[in-house]
């Protein structure tokens, strides 16, 4: 069934767009205001035109932060998605255990930010803490206050633990919505394992798996908590993110020109990957279904 | 390409069948013949797409072997017993073109690639669709996409059978009749032997050489559409196959006489020995409706309730002493304004507890 | 009474809806006929209110109802899908409207009891629709437009999921059930025979365009075009390109009988029903024609036989039990008195003779 068109439902909209007026765009209009203006405080302005911004393109600290957060979206992507289609796939169908293992799934996802960053770090610490010390008892060095590879792996295990489920539940929506017939079909065309996947389930879950795919990025390039909450940004700088140099700019050195235009860079990264994710997932093999046609 | 087998299958959805309710399937014996065009009919719920699935080894049945040319395939899944299933909505493989589609069992199979390439491209021809060979499938309308759908079971030369599952469903009036014919032609060509699910009467008599009707996981009748037509074996046969269906109603017969209420009718047979429920069936083109003067005393009075010009006939709904009785004239003839029906006593249906009793003549 | 006056959608840049103009009574059945995609659904929603029209008004007894919102209007729709309440039983699903409107128990009851009686569901009214036949499940939604007492009834392909059995019954049914309710009745199908089955009134569609409307039979008898009489046959008609030179047709290099000298000399389209094609001469069946068999269906009482002309693909359809083989040589006799012909822009100009003893 085709939705009903009516004009009149953007009038439903309206609310959220006050919100996000109030929410977003003012704080949004008053941070491009700060990125062309130089202060030294006492509300004093001075105008600063591009300084900020070619400053902050210019500067290494910056291009550091942005590599190792691309590195991280890369890696979080690497993982997290063929890992959410492998559990997905592995999911029963039907029978009892479908909400039990639903359930399961989603316990990460209602934990909050902080205390999976909190939960770690003490599960990690090699004198209190389960892992590390059984780590530590199996003879293996692991420090992630000193260790650069082991502050990376924690945090990318604590994002694997936090986020996968999201890309699972999405994926097995898309993956019980496939009828019965494809897959008969498939059995009798002789089609093996990979090529039933290949061909009728990663299609058939392309559009879902754009949006786990989207999601994971813009969160995962947004990355601040875990490794704030874990190290602080630390060992050295290794793991100071964008989003953790924005705010040691910010509120650590009360740079407010330079953390605002670096903020205004880092959305509008944001913004061009996602747009750059999202057209070239849909272009890949879309061919545009007339609305009119009923899918089975 | 087989001969197909089905002794004594049961199937139970039930994991612990308890009575013969539970059971979907009761106990079917049958054999198809290799090359032949068969149909099953039957209602929703009858049962008869269990049986394709058991035919075709996507079911395992709880009771009774299934052989394809005396071979035990019972277990075997449907790629090892080498058949062909279209189902009710077309399956193609959105991400590839006509002709990958096409391919694609045969790719499974290791079949060599110039082999495939000249299959491929003859199916193409047979399919109508080489100008689309290279597009991908996911646009094409619901009839090409069916025609797919067949097109990957007929690629392979070597099927065992080809099964379908209600496979015009979805496609509009007009295309139905294209996709049916192309069926039955391909079948002459090619021989397959082919199984034919329906609820459809038309495209099962159409289509098949016999039609196996079936009723709440029994078959109550195999036959040639003809048979089906001439001879119900059950009322619930007679009612299932034509549009209006037979008329049936209960009567009383004693020798060569039909006491119809208050009227006799002269069968062609006579029936000795009837006992328990007696029903009447007569269709409704073999009701001839006519004037009082020319009715003679066969005549019966019809009560007149409806007229339904269909075009090229016209449905005559009435009731001849309290039973409705429907009547299918041709579109030229004239329906009197009193009029009285004659039965073609030759075309007389007497059912005993519901099965066809055969008269002596 | 529910008028559209030039009514278009345009979606994109495609027009669904191309320059719709009908009137329906109250109390009358009508028929949107065409194939998938013709505008039938596209159509039935724009009366429905659920989309507004890119142009043109609708209006309900001279009053516009473009922009008046669905719920506001008093509107029943049944679809293709089953469409129900899962938890309610037959009875909640039937007394859903009812309940909106508020009226008292005595006569809901009352209204339920009897809709269900009408459509057969008497016995079924504790269980909820899992626990029903599609049959069931359909007539549960019809009762539910039914109860409603509303002033549109729109049926999108009701039947469509249906046995065909019992298709063949609610057919009967349905005319019967919604005539008493002074509805103005909306019924989309794909198929003629359904169309004649139902009888009433019938729209004949075409890309978004309405062919012809009128009485369902003689939309059928008297289409006014050639689109509209293939979208109104089910086998498909016979088609045969003629050239007129005063008298006599001709079709590819064979005689195709004559016709009187009224129609200027030109080339035509000649289309048969299949019915109309004989398999042996008679005085009215007089045009030879010589065809070769491609196939043969037989349905138990009639066959139909599929043949290639010089030219053309056609389908006979004949009573009995004929057996031809595929390949075999056949002669066709035609009856000039039941062509159809069409003018080079598909205009009717000539429809068969109507029999005077037709009743």
């Amino acid at each position: 069934m085709s939705k009903p068109y009516n004009n009149k439902a953007w009038l439903f909209v309206l609310p959220v767009f006050v919100l996000v007026a109030i929410s977003a765009i003012i704080p949004l209009m008053t941070v491009v205001n700060y990125s062309v203006q130089d202060t030294f405080g006492n509300n004093v302005f001075y105008w600063a035109g591009t300084e900020w911004f070619t400053e902050v393109l210019h500067s290494s600290r910056f291009h550091d932060a942005l590599g190792r957060n691309l590195l991280f979206s890369a890696i979080i992507l690497t993982i997290e998605i063929p890992l959410g289609i492998c559990i997905a796939l592995t999911l029963p169908k039907k029978g009892i255990w479908v909400p039990v293992c639903l359930i399961l799934m989603a316990l990460p996802l209602l934990i909050p930010w902080n205390v999976v960053g909190t939960i770690w770090q003490v599960f990690g610490r090699a004198d209190i803490g389960l892992l590390g010390n059984t780590l530590s008892k199996l003879g293996v060095d692991y420090n992630y206050a000193t260790n650069v590879f082991d502050a990376w792996a924690t945090i990318i295990v604590m994002d694997v633990w936090h986020w996968t489920s999201l890309v699972v539940l999405l994926c097995y929506a898309g993956l019980v919505s496939i009828p019965e017939a494809y897959y008969q079909a498939a059995r009798i065309d002789g089609a093996s394992k990979w090529k039933v996947f290949r061909y009728i389930q990663l299609p058939k879950i392309k559009r879902v798996l754009l949006i786990a795919v989207l999601l994971r990025f813009m969160d995962s390039f947004m990355i601040y908590t875990e490794p704030f909450v874990l190290t602080g940004g630390g060992p050295g700088n290794s793991t100071t993110f964008l989003s953790i140099d924005l705010v040691k700019t910010a509120i650590g050195q009360f740079d407010l020109g330079p953390a605002a235009a670096m903020s205004i860079i880092y959305f509008l990264i944001v913004l061009l990957l996602s747009w750059v994710f999202y057209t070239v997932m849909e272009n890949y093999g879309a061919e545009k279904q007339d609305p009119r046609v009923e899918q089975d | 390409m087989a001969q197909i087998t089905l002794d004594r299958i049961a199937h139970s959805f039930n994991p612990k069948p308890t009575s013969e309710a539970d059971y979907a399937l009761k106990n079917i014996d049958y054999q198809w013949e290799d090359g032949g065009a068969y149909a099953l009919l039957g209602p929703s719920g009858c049962g008869k797409t269990t049986l394709l699935n058991i035919i075709s080894g996507l079911l395992t049945p709880s009771n009774g072997r299934v052989l394809y040319d005396n071979n035990d395939m019972t277990l075997l899944s449907p790629e090892q017993r080498n058949i062909a299933q279209v189902f009710q909505f077309p399956v193609i493989y959105d991400t590839m073109t006509v002709a990958e589609n096409l391919a694609f069992p045969l790719v499974n199979r290791g079949v060599e690639r110039s082999e495939i390439d000249k299959r491929v491209a003859d199916m193409l021809q047979t399919l109508e669709l080489a100008d689309k060979a290279n597009r991908r499938a996911q646009g094409l309308t619901a009839d090409e996409k069916q025609k797919i759908s067949l097109g990957r079971g007929l690629v392979r030369y070597d099927v065992s059978a080809i099964l379908f599952d209600e496979p015009l469903t979805v496609i509009d009036p007009h295309m139905k009749w294209q996709l049916r014919t192309k069926l039955k032609s391909l079948h002459e060509q090619l021989g397959h032997t082919m199984i034919y699910v329906t609820h459809d009467q038309t495209e099962a008599l159409t289509f098949a050489d016999k039609v196996v009707v079936m009723l709440e996981g029994n078959v109550l009748q195999v036959g040639t559409p003809e048979e089906l037509f001439d001879n119900p074996a059950h009322t619930f046969v007679g009612y299932f196959i034509g549009s209006p269906g037979m008329n049936i109603f209960p009567g009383t017969v004693s020798g060569k006489t039909l006491r119809l209420g208050s009227v006799d009718v002269q069968l062609s047979k006579g029936y000795s020995n009837l006992n328990g429920k007696i029903e009447i069936g007569i269709r409704p083109e073999f009701i001839t409706l006519t004037s009082a003067d020319k009715a003679g005393p066969q005549g019966m009075k019809f009560d007149l309730e409806s007229i339904e010009d269909v075009g090229r006939q016209k449905i005559v709904r009435g009731n001849i002493e309290g039973v409705t009785v429907n009547v299918i004239v041709s579109e030229d003839s004239e329906i009197p304004s009193e009029p009285y029906a004659i039965f073609d006593a030759e075309r007389v249906c007497v059912y005993q507890d519901s099965f066809l009793v055969s008269g002596d003549s | 009474m529910l008028e559209l006056a030039g009514v278009n959608k345009q979606v994109g840049t495609e027009l669904h809806i191309n320059d719709v103009s009908l009137k329906m009574e109250r109390g009358s059945l009508n028929i949107l006929l065409g194939p998938t995609l013709s505008g039938k659904t596209s159509l039935m929603r724009l009366m429905a209110g659920l989309d507004r029209p890119t142009s043109g008004d609708i209006t309900i007894d001279g009053k516009s109802v473009v922009g008046v919102k669905v719920r506001r209007r008093n509107i029943a729709m049944v679809y293709q899908q089953f469409i129900n309440y899962p938890a309610f039983t037959v009875y909640e699903n039937i007394a859903s409207p009812l309940r909106l409107s508020g009226l008292d128990e005595k006569a809901l009851d009352e209204k339920v009891r009897e809709a269900a009686d009408l459509l057969k569901l008497s016995d079924y009214l504790e269980r909820t629709p899992l626990n029903l036949s599609g049959g069931q499940q359909q007539r549960t939604a019809i009762a539910r437009a039914l109860v409603k007492d509303a002033e549109l009834v729109l049926l999108d392909e009701p039947l469509a999921n249906l046995d065909y059995k019992l298709r063949e019954e609610l057919r009967v049914e349905l005319p019967r059930i919604f005539s008493k309710s002074g509805a103005i009745l909306i019924y989309a199908t794909t198929e003629p025979y359904e169309a004649l089955m139902l009888g009433g009134q019938t729209a004949t569609l075409c890309e978004g365009r309405v062919t012809q409307f009128g009485s369902t039979i003689d939309v059928y008898n008297q289409p006014v075009d050639i689109t509209t009489a293939q979208i109104f046959s089910d086998p498909p008609l016979n088609l045969a390109k003629v050239e007129k030179t005063d008298t006599a047709l001709t079709y590819g290099k064979q005689q195709f009988g004559s016709v009187s000298n009224d129609l200027p000399n030109d080339s035509y389209t000649v289309a048969i029903r299949p019915h109309h094609v004989s398999l042996s001469p008679s005085d009215r069946y007089s045009v030879k024609l010589n065809a070769v068999v491609t196939t043969s269906e037989m349905s138990g009482s009639e066959t139909f036989i599929h043949v290639e002309t010089e030219q053309d693909h056609w389908v006979l359809l004949t009573h009995g039990v004929h057996r031809v083989n595929t390949g075999d040589a056949i002669t066709l006799y035609l009856d000039p008195s039941r062509y159809y012909i069409f003018n080079s822009a598909g205009a009717l100009v000539r429809s068969p003779t109507q029999n005077s003893d037709a009743a």
